[in-house]
């Protein structure tokens, strides 16, 4: 959710029921102006906030000149004081998917461990020494992962609202004037902000419209399993939000006829597995 | 030829124009008409190298207003039935006094509710938040509620409830479902023909379900899909219920007669469903400084039962701090009836034969003397504080904290549940509230594994009757015929000696 929209923005997808308080909105607009100038970022979003036990963190993404690849992510915990969190290699990406269970602590410094024993056994003699493997992973690592997790997976734009120059920059499209209402019910309108990972050819029939400027990304109705978006109109229905069922307390807003948008994750920070059990 | 023949002949050619043509349906006349006034108003530069363009832009003006006679009439949007629904919210019936509007009413104050909230980083926006408050209005005066709260929100993947937890006058005992299936009794009858294998399957007892105004349903709750729409009364809830909505998972649609597909299978429709998650959850998450409830002393028939179901607001509360109130958990209190295994807040003994029921219901501790009775279920007593709450998948089940660390003077104390995500209480003083707004799922701490079914039944019992053996052998056949004939020929060796022992004597 872009900074500068924040004021208002925050009210339309208020029907997931978080919300920030007054004091927390006014501490960001400061803070987050303030980011955008050290970091020099060209645009600065307030990405969301994850629910620890103890503690809240707040998130928020600089973006640079291209939106897809020049992303940071800084987090939080009482909206003023920002810091870096590492971009998410794959090994990160792997230790942490091993090492962490349950909930976010809310404590940056607090350390998940996991044992792992290792049988090493040499060709046919079957030698078993175990050594134990013990993988740490710290807090902030978890948060970095789960940042990059969410944003790969289920980060939602409309299509025309970012195109890519050919160049191959991904920017802002500043002749956006948003979808109208019948296409906002329809889930091809909305793509996944992430590099493309369906490259399936579709048939002629369905590139009727194609455009190669806008339709770079993945449609959300092409997502397994089906069904794991809902699409809502809110706000006296005059607000579609899209809320996702893989990540609960992802909500994205989109006001139709206008060029307002934007996404934000509310949430603790776990992915739902037991999705296909629940519909 | 001068006068009559030019008018006649300025008449020939004045109608030749008139005439409509066949391809296009117009007619000289008037597009030249037409294009004399449009040259008329733009008075246009140069405007005889302009002319035939003009012409064109004539005809085509034409051409687009005949279609805009073919275009549908705009249809009505999804916002503006809405709208119109929510108009009648904002509506003031014309006969009301002022005076009895200044008495106190059941209606909620939904504003100081939403102020506190969102202190608390928790709501859905004030705008829907006072359509909410307008809507519990209409509900209050439709249904003569005496006493009515704003439980809050679950969402669906099509349409969300919007749910009101209410008392309502006048409907206390709504008639119980017969309460236990009569045994089947296996038929014992021993007639000649041989009986069919019968089945001596009994079916699980039902447990009964609580009378409205008691246990998990104390109060009826009401929901809504948007504010303005009207509002649906959910049935009660039945142990059966709460008990298979403990297994299953599932999200809800956002309607309410949707079947719900799931193994075990659930004994109802989403409204069921839904009714049942809110018992749990009130009954998880509902609390309370402590000492702002009281318990209703009443005068009861049998000193073993505590009825606890009753409470009221202590009048002499004098309100904790906020400070206090986020530092420990010990301040909050459970005022919602836990629910046993049972499915029930009462623990009812289903041993026993119909006639002796009355004697044994609640939680009294009276041994029993048949030997194989079960153990009554008891669950923690009201207004146990949180901080007894067991802490479930290596997560404590609450988190307190303060609505702001900078104004911690005027800060509210704010309690979250990690159990259920989505329940949240707040304290100031001597006003505090609890809501739910989330999707109704309850935190399993990772992976749920659906139940595994039974192993199917043993469909007869094996009685020698009906069990198989194998068919004896050729041999075996054999050697029982011989020693047939060998005990056949010594019994007629015996006989034979007998005859002649009677002979000789």
């Amino acid at each position: 959710m872009d900074s500068n929209s924040l004021y208002y923005s925050l009210e339309l997808v208020a029907g997931s029921g978080h919300i920030l308080t007054l004091e927390q909105r006014t501490a960001l607009e400061s803070s987050l102006v303030l980011l955008k100038k050290n970091y020099k970022f060209s645009r600065v979003l307030f990405w969301g906030k994850i629910l620890g036990i103890n503690a809240v963190y707040f998130i928020a993404q600089g973006r640079g000149e291209d939106e897809m690849k020049d992303k940071k992510n800084l987090y939080s915990l009482n909206c003023m004081d920002w810091f870096l969190l590492p971009p998410a290699s794959d090994s990160m990406i792997e230790e942490v998917s091993k090492a962490t269970k349950g909930r976010f602590m809310g404590d940056p410094s607090f350390v998940y461990e996991h044992q792992e024993i290792h049988r090493q056994g040499k060709g046919n003699e079957p030698v078993n020494e175990k050594a134990v493997v013990s993988i740490t992973v710290t807090e902030e690592k978890r948060l970095a992962v789960s940042v990059h997790q969410i944003d790969a997976e289920v980060s939602v734009v409309p299509r025309g609202a970012f195109i890519k120059s050919p160049r191959g920059l991904v920017q802002l499209n500043r002749s956006f004037c948003g979808l109208s209402e019948a296409e906002a019910r329809k889930l091809d309108n909305f793509l996944h902000f992430r590099p493309s990972k369906n490259m399936k050819k579709k048939s002629v029939l369905d590139m009727g419209n194609w455009n190669p400027a806008m339709d770079y990304l993945d449609a959300l109705s092409d997502d397994i399993p089906k069904g794991s978006w809902s699409l809502h109109f809110e706000f006296a229905r005059k607000v579609c939000v899209l809320r996702s069922l893989l990540w609960f307390g992802l909500t994205f807003y989109h006001v139709p006829m206008t060029p307002q948008h934007g996404y934000i994750y509310i949430g603790d920070g776990t992915k739902n597995l037991d999705l296909p059990f629940m519909l | 030829m001068d006068g009559e023949e030019r008018v006649q002949s300025a008449a020939a050619f004045k109608s030749y124009m008139l005439k409509n043509s066949t391809k296009s349906n117009l007619n000289l006349y008037d597009h030249l008409t037409r294009l004399l006034m449009k040259l008329m108003d733009e008075q246009p530069q140069n405007a005889v190298d302009v002319i035939e363009d003009m012409s064109s832009d004539v005809k085509r003006g034409l051409l687009e207003e005949m279609q805009s006679t073919l275009q549908d009439l705009p249809e009505t949007t999804a916002d503006v039935e809405l709208a119109e629904q929510q108009r009648l919210l904002f509506t003031r019936p014309k006969d009301v006094d002022h005076e009895e509007e200044l008495v106190e009413t059941p209606l909620p104050n939904v504003s100081e509710l939403s102020f506190y909230l969102e202190q608390a980083g928790v709501g859905l926006g004030r705008e829907e938040m006072q359509r909410i408050f307008l809507a519990l209005k209409q509900l209050v005066e439709s249904q003569l509620l005496s006493q009515c709260r704003l439980w809050g929100k679950i969402l669906g993947t099509e349409n969300s409830y919007i749910i009101a937890e209410a008392v309502v006058e006048g409907d206390d005992h709504s008639i119980d479902e017969p309460a236990e299936e009569e045994e089947r009794e296996v038929d014992t009858q021993e007639n000649e023909i041989d009986q069919l294998p019968q089945s001596t399957y009994k079916p699980p007892l039902v447990v009964p379900k609580e009378a409205t105004g008691s246990g998990a349903n104390k109060f009826v709750y009401y929901v809504c899909n948007e504010p303005g729409l009207p509002w649906v009364k959910l049935p009660s809830v039945s142990p059966a219920q709460i008990t298979a909505a403990r297994q299953i998972r599932k999200i809800f649609t956002g309607k309410l007669d949707a079947s719900i597909v799931s193994y075990p299978p659930f004994p109802g429709n989403e409204a069921n469903y839904l009714r049942a998650q809110i018992a749990r959850i009130s009954a998880g998450t509902q609390v309370s400084p402590q000492g702002f409830y009281q318990v209703l002393e009443e005068e009861g028939d049998e000193e073993d039962e505590v009825s606890q179901s009753n409470y009221e607001p202590n009048p002499d509360f004098e309100g904790i701090p906020a400070a206090e109130m986020a530092e420990s958990l010990s301040n909050w209190v459970h005022h919602v009836q836990h629910i046993l295994l049972q499915g029930r807040c009462t623990w009812v003994n289903l041993a026993v034969k119909p006639g002796e029921e009355s004697n044994e219901e609640g939680e009294a501790d009276e041994k029993e003397e048949e030997p194989d009775e079960p153990e009554p279920e008891v669950g923690p007593p009201m207004f146990t504080p949180i901080s007894q709450d067991v802490e479930m998948f290596n997560t404590p089940p609450w988190s307190l904290s303060l609505s702001s660390t900078l104004t911690s003077q005027h800060a509210v104390a704010v309690l979250r549940s990690n159990l259920w995500p989505g329940a949240y209480a707040y304290a100031c003083g001597k006003k505090f509230d609890n809501i739910y707004i989330g999707w109704g799922l309850k935190y399993t701490g990772g992976g749920y594994t659906p139940p595994v079914f039974p192993l199917p039944q043993k469909e007869y019992p094996s009685v020698p009757e009906i069990t198989e053996a194998l068919d004896p052998s050729l041999e075996e056949e054999q050697t029982l015929k011989e020693t047939l004939e060998e005990q056949q020929a010594v019994r007629e060796e015996m006989e034979a000696a007998e005859e002649e022992e009677e002979e000789d004597d």
